[in-house]
């Protein structure tokens, strides 16, 4: 639904305004940026959530399971 | 020692399975709309060409109630799918710094340069990050009001302001009540149709319970008028807000209970020239966190002078009448 000639970062990850006020919308506990794999990790509620297009995806339903 | 073991077990499976429920399901209320669904409709109204009246009526309030707060906002949050007219709205008051957009419909203008994918009913926001949330006509499709409310107080910073225009009770009540009565003649019964909406005055306690201060609500009442029923029911759809409820019918409507509503809505709600009312009732919601800067009521016997002095009357002990 994003269209390519957007401001947002392409690829380059997410704004680090934006990292700063979110949380795991689950645990509301705090999220690690991990920049290869383009995800928000939430050790709390075991679940990796997607950044695409520098657009963080903070649904469970759409997270990785972390074991 | 064999049972305290299967003791641990179980405990464990039903932990398991504790954490699961939650993960699959965040709220513990009832499930009044099917959110996938509306997502799906709003893609539809978006494929349609969005009919945008009421969002830009509600858009242009929301400036001007924001204009007439004396403070800036640093960081602000447009919250639900409407975001895009929204975080436009803020920008033309020149109060807000940094604009978040956030939605679950993953809608974006392309102009704005932070968007965060996230479900009104579980916010991803830090406690105390943000200073302002903005929200119009998308909470009224949230499952569960009270969780949203506390959890966006949550995310506020002390003093920090809630402004969203949700649809209220009175909303569509001519399409509902012409349902009903067509679905009660033809049908073997009434299905809901028309989303349950809450009213003034239950939002204004909700506000209070979520722990907002200085908590006030207003109602915009919007009569449109249309050509027919029907033109008004493709209008809902342009819109994304057709029947969205987990309990709807799964029957496809029967083409004579839909020739007896618009029947029934013509003799009931039309003006003298044919055309039809509807009703569309706003709901204004806003809200501050608290912080000690704001007025707190003062303790019940702390007055250092009587109101009587203040009037310039006589005091009457309570429990007898004025005298005349």
């Amino acid at each position: 639904m994003t269209e390519a000639t957007s401001d947002r970062p392409t690829g380059g990850g997410v704004d680090p305004k934006l990292l700063e006020i979110l949380v795991c919308p689950v645990s509301k506990g705090p999220l690690e940026y991990d920049s290869a794999r383009q995800e928000l990790i939430s050790r709390s509620a075991k679940l990796a959530y997607p950044i695409r297009d520098g657009i963080p995806i903070m649904l469970p339903e759409e997270a990785r399971r972390l074991d | 020692m064999t049972l305290s073991l299967r003791r641990i077990v179980l405990n464990a499976l039903f932990r398991w399975a504790a954490i699961r429920a939650t993960l699959a399901n965040m709220s513990s209320g009832p499930v009044i709309f099917d959110r996938p669904l509306l997502r799906a409709r709003c893609r539809r109204a978006e494929r349609l060409g969005v009919s945008d009246f009421l969002i830009a009526r509600v858009a242009e309030d929301l400036a001007e109630r924001l204009s007439a707060v004396m403070r800036r906002f640093d960081t602000a949050v447009a919250l639900g799918a409407s975001g895009e007219v929204v975080s436009r709205a803020l920008m033309t008051t020149g109060k807000v710094g940094t604009i978040v957009s956030a939605n679950a419909w993953a809608k974006f203008a392309p102009d704005c340069p932070l968007a965060v994918v996230a479900d009104e009913e579980a916010l991803p926001f830090q406690d105390g990050a943000i200073d302002l949330v903005a929200s119009a006509l998308t909470l009224q499709f949230v499952n569960d009001l009270p969780g949203a409310l506390v959890q966006i107080r949550r995310a506020l910073r002390p003093d920090g302001l809630l402004l969203a225009a949700l649809a209220g009770g009175e909303t569509l009540t001519e399409l509902r009540q012409a349902f009903a009565q067509a679905e009660a003649e033809i049908d073997d019964g009434i299905s809901p149709r028309v989303a349950p909406f809450a009213d003034l005055r239950a939002l204004g306690s909700l506000l209070q319970r979520a722990g907002f201060a200085l908590p006030v609500t207003d109602i915009d009442r919007v009569t449109v008028r249309y050509s027919s029923p029907l033109a008004l029911m493709y209008d809902l759809r342009r819109m994304g807000a057709t029947n969205g409820l987990l309990e709807r019918s799964r029957k496809p409507l029967r083409r004579a209970t839909l020739r007896r509503m618009i029947e029934i809505y013509g003799e009931r709600f039309a003006d003298a020239d044919g055309r039809v009312r509807a009703t569309f009732e706003i709901v204004w919601l806003s809200g501050w966190a608290p912080h000690a800067s704001q007025q707190p009521p003062l303790t019940p016997g702390s007055a250092q002078r009587r109101l009587a002095d203040a009037l310039g009357t006589k005091e009457q002990p309570a429990g007898e009448k004025a005298a005349r």
